[in-house]
């Protein structure tokens, strides 16, 4: 008789694996990634590949020097890459170098130096375009037009600067918007490819569907509240970061909270800090800044809404 | 109502033998028992070498209030009385008894007399029962709740949510007269106003057969439960067929509840007849091993190598044997070990599935936390073991409520990073335990 394993039960464990988890927001994420490259061109692909190889590169060499275990096998330095370059303008050009910057600092700094993945407490992704944003602000912050669609649209102010100000008339149609003629990030234009990841992620059970419907639910409503307009509110819906934040940010494991009522009253607070940047606040984006506050509130609202054990008994002020 | 049942987690079920009856299998040349094959004090043996035994005969008795008698399962000589190391590291004393090859019946055996609740608690007592469904607590001693008035309800469980399991299928379609007779039993002597069978909705012919079986008694209701994992678990069972939820630190007896295995009481039913106490077992004998699952009955004490080579032996190199289920089961270290009393199933595992998933970081997916059916979020579990200072730990551990885990194994099955978040908490258990004792 050969020797037989002895282990603590269970002995099955479910086909699902965090490396597929990965690999299924980045599957997610590719029709955003073509439908960017197609209106942006070849800046747009140069971006998002810079960005990818220098986040999973950064892990590399970080683990290499520790000398720890190698986890770029994980595919999440591939995620973080490749939502960080979908953030970028498709502006290669001029920031390349910046985008390596940025994503060594997404990658080190945010995750690496917390321990890892699953370790850090905002979203690297997240923080290393606000990072960048605010080390280049002239050339990240740049307004990028498509290469494709009517000459009128290659001009102008991004959608979301155009709200801000008194002259609407000249927004794109709701229509193009829905396509992503416009300006902007390369991986925020395309509304209906972020949508197709949506329902893939949901479909594949990686998110839950309500995260982003009450994220975006929530500026949609706010938006109609201040101006008594659907159709403006249907354009903050559309403008800026929104969808690919709420869809792919705003839904990230590590930096939301565990419960199912948490991550409601993450995307409701992300929401209204989105809504109450854009009105109020001197940038005219706050979907990054909105999921980055409520990364940290997150720890907090996992503790309120923990659950009720079966059968516990109730403890002043609830269970702990 | 369905909607609202607890227990969901979306285990593969297997039920390979769902269609096959059990078969006797051949005398075994030796059997060990052992005297600790239920929750609370070992039995003490009452045989020494050299004994000539019969099947029934006592050879080791009840050694306290929650404990249980052991009785020979062949006919033959006591061979050897040893201490045995057991599949949970705690040793007890094994009583190996050689078998003539006869299964001659102990002629001393007769039908127990039971005309009041006293005497069937007595003959309860005597049978040896344990609870079958695999946690092998002493029946006695859940029914003595009626002493004190307190069951309202008695509940059974048919449930039988282990992949691969099916010994009590079988027993609900062969044995539907005995679940019925036990019932009536139990009816008769003990105050409860309601019998409730929940079975799983993956086993209708179950669930159709004990519903004509009960047609004609008003106070028994079957429940179609949902095929999801853990629908056995006694606080899950109770809140889905019951709506009653057991207090944190309590027992069912505290919300009415008696919850009995269909198999129990179908045994219940049989010792009251014959009088022949707990000597054998319907096991089912499956896993990716094996090369022809079946249902056999086994005696107890046989030991598993003649219990596979029964059912057909392997097909392949053998990886992990377990007790029981995939999900709760425990692995054995040797397939010398005994079946035992509430051995209901024995998984043969080749090497593959024996080999441990990827091992990730926690990246917080809140899937245990989802599925935990208790309502616990087990990733407070992992980090409060990682706390050095022991009252820290244990504080957060207690208020966590780890005590309200039952070790169903949800939180790892889906865990996608593999984390041993159930084997952390069986720890932190421990951890809590050797404090209070200290």
């Amino acid at each position: 008789m050969n020797k037989l394993t002895v282990s603590s039960a269970p002995h099955i464990r479910s086909s699902s694996a965090t490396n597929r988890v990965m690999l299924d927001v980045i599957i997610a994420l590719l029709p955003t990634a073509i439908a960017g490259s197609v209106i942006f061109g070849w800046q747009a692909i140069a971006t998002i590949l810079i960005c990818v190889l220098s986040s999973v590169l950064a892990e590399f060499i970080y683990n290499l020097i520790l000398k720890k275990e190698q986890t770029v096998g994980d595919f999440s330095a591939a995620v973080t890459g490749l939502l960080l370059g979908l953030n970028m303008p498709a502006n290669f050009t001029e920031i390349w170098w910046q985008c390596i910057i940025g994503s060594a600092f997404a990658i080190i700094v945010v995750k690496c130096l917390f321990g890892g993945l699953g370790a850090n407490f905002a979203n690297p992704a997240i923080t290393g375009r606000i990072f960048m944003m605010i080390c280049y602000t002239g050339t990240v912050g740049k307004s990028v037009f498509p290469i494709i669609g009517s000459a009128e649209l290659s001009t102008g102010a991004t959608p979301l600067v155009v709200l801000g100000s008194d002259n609407i008339s000249s927004l794109p149609s709701l229509f193009d918007m829905l396509l992503g003629l416009r300006g902007g990030a390369i991986g925020e234009v395309c509304i209906l490819a972020l949508l197709v990841g949506f329902v893939y992620l949901v479909v594949r059970k990686v998110i839950y569907f309500e995260t982003p419907l009450i994220m975006i639910g929530t500026v949609f409503v706010l938006s109609l509240l201040v101006s008594n307009d659907p159709v403006y509110a249907l354009y903050q819906v559309m403008s800026g970061g929104l969808i690919l934040g709420a869809v792919f940010m705003a839904t990230d494991y590590v930096t939301t909270p565990i419960n199912r009522t948490g991550k409601m009253i993450f995307a409701l607070g992300a929401g209204l800090i989105t809504v109450l940047i854009r009105l109020y606040g001197s940038y005219p984006e706050g979907v990054s800044f909105a999921i980055l506050l409520m990364n940290i509130l997150s720890p907090y609202i996992e503790k309120w809404t923990a659950k009720r054990p079966l059968g516990a008994k109730r403890v002043k002020g609830g269970t702990k | 109502m369905s909607l609202f049942m607890l227990g969901r987690a979306k285990v593969p079920h297997r039920k390979n033998t769902a269609n096959m009856k059990a078969e006797r299998i051949p005398a075994p040349t030796s059997v060990t028992l052992l005297t600790s094959q239920h929750i609370g004090a070992p039995a003490t043996p009452t045989v020494k070498v050299g004994d000539k035994v019969k099947v029934g005969t006592l050879v080791a008795e009840a050694s306290g209030y929650v404990s249980s008698p052991v009785y020979s399962s062949v006919s033959g000589t006591v061979k050897k009385l040893e201490p045995h190391l057991m599949y949970n590291g705690r040793s007890c004393q094994a009583i190996i008894i050689e078998s003539d090859g006869e299964m001659t019946p102990d002629e001393s055996i007769a039908p127990p007399t039971i005309s009041s609740f006293d005497e069937l608690s007595a003959a309860v007592r005597a049978s040896g029962l344990v609870g079958l469904g695999g946690a092998g607590f002493p029946t006695s001693v859940k029914l003595d709740a009626e002493k004190k008035g307190l069951i309202k309800k008695i509940i059974l469980n048919g449930a039988e949510c282990e992949p691969y399991i099916t010994s009590d299928t079988r027993t609900m379609l062969d044995d539907g007269e005995y679940i019925k007779a036990g019932v009536e039993l139990l009816q008769k002597y003990v105050s409860a106003d309601e019998v409730i069978v929940g079975i799983e909705r993956n086993k209708p012919e179950c669930i159709a057969n004990l519903t004509s079986l009960f047609a004609g008694n008003e106070k028994v209701r079957v429940v179609s439960l949902p095929d999801t994992y853990p629908q056995g678990a006694e606080k899950i069972l109770i809140h889905n067929t019951a709506g009653l939820d057991v207090p944190e630190g309590g027992l069912p007896a505290d919300v009415g509840c008696l919850v009995m295995n269909v198999t129990s009481v179908a045994f219940l039913a049989k010792y009251a007849e014959s009088g022949m106490p707990l000597v054998e077992k319907c096991v089912t004998v499956d896993g990716s091993a094996i090369k022809s699952p079946k249902n056999l009955i086994v005696p107890i004490g046989t030991p598993i190598k003649d219990v596979i080579e029964a059912a057909g032996g392997t097909s392949c190199e053998v990886g992990k044997i377990l007790y029981g289920g995939p999900m709760m089961g425990m692995a054995v270290y040797s397939d010398e070990e005994p079946v035992l009393k509430n051995t209901n199933a024995i998984t043969v595992m080749n090497k593959k599935d024996a080999e441990p998933k990827k091992l990730y970081p926690c990246i917080h997916c809140g899937r245990c936390a989802e599925i935990c059916p208790m309502g616990l979020n087990p990733t407070l579990y992992a980090k409060a073991m990682k706390v050095s200072d022991p009252a820290d730990r244990r504080a957060r551990l207690n208020d966590a409520k780890i005590n309200l885990c039952m070790e169903c194994g949800c939180c790892s099955f889906v865990c996608p990073s593999a984390r041993p978040l159930v084997e952390t908490n069986k720890l932190a258990k421990a951890d809590l335990r050797a404090a209070q004792n200290k």
